[in-house]
């Protein structure tokens, strides 16, 4: 009485995505699918939901052999998918939604509007997730819109339901009133595929875990017997350091100075109200809170992509407020954004153009308006060699490499040069284990060198893991400043606003 | 899909030396590769422009069933008849090629106006307009200076290039000041263009002496291009102008900073706008260009051909054909100058089909149309060819983005 995949061979020109996978899920039973991006996890998953034809293996469910050639297919075998990046139409209600593509119909072929609010409220209310059938979805949190997405599975009767990495977009909170939606299906004897690489959900949520590495299963575990260190060493294939080395601070004179900072959004609302603080040379600030309390906002008021309301900006003697990109780079002002594929790349440039996106216009890269794509490659092939990017070349579209490599060219491109101030904003979002500890040394080792560092996280365990202190966002203001060894309860709680 | 992009950890064999043209561009294309899709379109374009010259010619079809055989090979010779024309009028004579230049020249100095802008990310519609404003500006140069024609003649077309980068960079601001969309503001600024040549080649200063009507005065000889095969030929020096552009527009794009930014610019201008770039400067700078280079076209159909006057149709429909150009040649220079020989070739050895063969004309066009499609469509021409993508190449790279 289970879904099975056995043997589930899939090539793609050039690689071998899944090689000889075995899984199986029972009702009632949580499977965590652990594994770093490019591991091979998504195209089994495809495989399930019939996107993808295997090239050799078998699916079986309740003992009776399937195929799945198409998405149509996999419903009707009671498999559903809640993706990563949500399917739904953000100007139509929940419950349109959740019926689309399966209208319940009356007479002439009009939708039975009553029956599918009705329908949406009763999945609901049994699987306790709380939501408003008449809302928009564009007026509703990305949590609520998971949720939406769940009732959609739910509708269409799934037995066994695939999460594709569903965390990544979450608050806390919401992972917390996610793992409840997960008790819920699994009590209720759905079998439930979680797909993550994030270790401590893993064990917190799975029944069993396995592992994938390199497009095979490479390991089995059960939630009680492994600890993270184990999980992370068999999804790297190499033992992994998932606590930071680093010495304690030593900061000297002021780098970084904000004082009384109002920044607007897009609607012309104080996303940053009032924000004062200091970064000093040879110290790491952390800046926590919840995604949405004004970080983007403060970050760009500080680095000239968005204008300041009121208040100033100073890097050391010299007033940056509101000075262009350009100017803070050449004072040595690095940034990594928060948006690494939306503002920190070209896709389609190659890694080597990528390299000087922002050093383009100077010499050694370019004499008037002379590229010199010779400096540039040499430099090119340095930084792949010193900061280990996996990429078959430096002449290849930065978009083919994995979310890692991406990023480890952005980190090479702002550190490789004179750098006074390092801001990092989710310098690890979404990127495995490997290129998380990597990275993380480097914004050590530019701390080390000298550098005031300012890294903006909604992962409170890369703030834990980096800061040498660490100021709390809440709704455009600090909320608290803690020290790194201060109680995480604390640290949470001024997170959210209680001021407790 | 992402796991199958993720490239191997491990270090590739060592990439080939690159060729001529990686080392012109200073980047990696294979333009062997390039050029497979876009003959096959060819090919396949000609196949079912075949079927329909056999399918339109209402005397053998009749034949058809009672005389299978007759009524085949009658289609059959008319194909041939037509092709052979369309051929011999495009490439069978000096006269020929002559033709196919002459008409290549405009469509790709607009064409590669066009590529720039899609390079930048705009939508340029208003080659038209920019070729008449260029095409004005070269006529007054043309008959106010009096100077030898080795100043005379780049004066002029200077004269062209500076209307086309007014009318052109006029459109860039108003994108980079007012967000005003550049499909919008370029189609009005035709409309502009159009009426006030109708309008302003009346006025005493221009017109010429005697007509009423919108037309100016013939530009003197020391303004004309001269013939390159030649008085007997067609073709003007103004094709090896067009082909130096070819190389001026790849070494901006690939060689030159400002490339960069349009490129930069054109993919993501977020990044551009984070990595430092003034991305309004970048928008009218590259509409400025863009516009520059329909400018020259425009003073090309005036200092290019009999009777050396503009009128308000100087530009014909080359704007617009110079469109479909940019987005066969891909945006990429080179590309450009062979899909504007190609229309050169259609149009020149259209005429001969018509006459020879009476084939009508309009069939170029369908057969334009049939080679555009299949280009945008690569997964077509692949399933009938049965040719593979090439590994990582992704197989919606053509038709995704405006002619990148």
């Amino acid at each position: 009485m289970a879904l099975v995949l056995e043997g589930i061979t899939k090539r793609f020109p050039g690689v071998l995505a899944n090689d000889n996978v075995s899984l199986s899920v029972a009702p009632g039973e949580v499977i965590a699918l652990l594994g770093e991006n490019g591991a091979g996890k998504s195209t089994l998953m495809n495989v399930l939901y019939g996107l993808y034809t295997p090239d050799e293996g078998t699916i079986t469910i309740d003992g009776e052999q399937v195929v799945l050639g198409s998405t149509a297919d996999a419903i009707a075998n009671g498999i559903g998918m809640v993706h990563q990046h949500f399917m739904l139409v953000p100007v139509f209600t929940v419950t349109e939604n959740v019926v689309l593509g399966e209208e319940p119909t009356g007479f002439g072929g009009v939708i039975d509007r009553e029956r599918a609010r009705s329908t949406v409220v009763d999945i609901s209310e049994r699987y306790n997730l709380r939501i408003e059938p008449d809302a928009l979805i564009e007026n509703l949190s990305v949590g609520v819109q998971q949720r939406v997405e769940i009732i959609k599975v739910l509708n269409r009767e799934a037995r066994f339901v695939v999460f594709d990495e569903p965390t990544a977009v979450l608050t806390p909170q919401e992972v917390d009133e996610f793992f409840g939606i997960v008790k819920g299906l699994k009590d209720d004897g759905k079998g439930i595929v979680f797909i993550t690489h994030k270790l401590g959900e893993a064990i917190e949520v799975a029944d069993r875990i396995v592992v994938m590495r390199g497009g095979k299963v490479v390991g089995e575990a059960l939630p009680g017997d492994v600890t993270q260190q184990d999980l992370a060493n068999m999804m790297v294939g190499r033992p992994v350091d998932l606590t930071v080395a680093k010495q304690p601070a030593t900061p000297t004179e002021m780098v970084l100075e904000i004082s009384d900072l109002v920044v607007l959004d897009e609607r012309n609302v104080k996303a940053v109200n009032g924000v004062s603080f200091k970064v000093h040379k040879g110290e790491i600030v952390g800046i926590a809170g919840v995604q949405g309390n004004g970080q983007t906002e403060l970050i760009e008021g500080i680095t000239g992509l968005r204008p300041v309301l009121s208040g100033s900006v100073m890097l050391g003697e010299v007033d940056i407020t509101d000075s262009p990109p350009r100017e803070l780079h050449q004072l040595g002002v690095s940034h990594i954004p928060e948006d690494r594929q939306g503002s920190g790349l070209v896709l389609d440039f190659t890694v080597a153009e990528n390299m000087i996106l922002d050093s383009y216009y100077a010499r050694p890269f370019s004499r008037g308006v002379l590229m010199d794509w010779d400096v540039t490659k040499e430099m090119a092939e340095r930084l792949v060699e010193q900061y280990d990017v996996r990429t078959p070349g430096i002449d290849v579209a930065v978009s083919t490499l994995s979310g890692g490599n991406q990023q480890k060219v952005i980190v090479a491109r702002e550190f490789e040069r004179k750098v006074e101030l390092v801001i990092a904003a989710q310098p690890t979002r979404g990127i495995d284990v490997g290129s998380i500890e990597y990275i993380h040394s480097q914004i050590v080792a530019r701390r080390d060198a000298g550098a005031a560092v300012l890294v903006v996280s909604s992962e409170l365990d890369e703030i834990l893991a980096l800061a040498d202190r660490i100021l709390v966002l809440y709704h455009g203001q600090i909320a608290g400043e803690f020290a790194p060894d201060a109680a995480v309860t604390d640290i949470g709680l001024a997170m959210l606003g209680s001021t407790g | 899909m992402s796991e199958v992009k993720t490239p191997m950890a491990s270090k590739s064999p060592p990439p080939e030396r690159p060729s001529w043209m990686d080392r012109v561009t200073g980047v990696g294309t294979s333009v062997g590769r390039s050029l497979l899709l876009p003959t096959l379109a060819l090919i396949t374009a000609l196949i079912i422009g075949g079927f329909i010259i056999a399918l339109s010619d209402i005397d053998s079809l009749k034949l058809l069933f009672s005389e299978p055989a007759t009524a085949i090979s009658q289609m059959w010779n008319e194909v041939l008849a037509a092709y052979k024309a369309l051929f011999q009028g495009s490439v069978g004579s000096i006269n020929a090629i002559s033709e196919t230049l002459f008409a290549a020249t405009p469509l790709l100095l607009a064409g590669l106006g066009i590529a720039v802008g899609f390079r930048a990310g705009l939508f340029n519609i208003g080659a038209q307009g920019q070729m008449l404003i260029g095409g004005l500006i070269a006529t007054y140069v043309g008959l106010y200076l009096n100077l030898p024609a080795i100043l005379h003649i780049p004066l002029t077309l200077a004269g062209g290039l500076a209307g086309g980068m007014l009318w052109g960079g006029f459109a860039g601001l108003l994108k980079a000041k007012t967000g005003a969309h550049e499909v919008i503001t370029t189609i009005m600024l035709n409309f502009i263009a159009l009426f006030f040549m109708q309008w302003v080649l009346t006025t005493s200063g221009i017109q010429d002496p005697g007509r009423n009507n919108p037309v100016s005065a013939a530009l003197p000889e020391s303004a004309q291009l001269p013939k390159l095969f030649g008085s007997q030929y067609r073709v003007t020096i103004g094709f090896l102008i067009a082909i130096a552009a070819v190389f001026v527009v790849q070494w901006l794009l690939y060689r030159s900073s400002i490339g960069f930014e349009f490129r930069a610019v054109g993919s993501n201008p977020e990044a551009g706008r984070y990595a430092g770039m003034n991305v309004a400067v970048v928008v009218t700078l590259a509409m400025a260009i863009a516009g520059g280079l329909a400018g020259i076209a425009g003073a090309n159909q005036v200092m290019g051909l009999e009777p050396y006057k503009a009128t308000p149709s100087l530009a014909g429909f080359v704007g617009f054909d110079a469109i479909t150009v940019a987005l066969l040649g891909r945006s990429n220079p080179i590309g450009v100058m062979w899909a504007a020989i190609l229309f050169g070739a259609l149009s020149a050895g259209g005429r001969e089909m018509q006459g020879a063969a009476q084939v009508p004309i309009d069939l170029v066009v369908v057969l334009q149309a049939l080679i555009v499609i299949f280009v945008a469509a690569p997964g077509l021409i692949r399933a009938i060819w049965r040719v593979k993508a090439d590994d990582g190449e992704t197989v919606t790279q053509v038709s995704t983005g405006w002619g990148s």
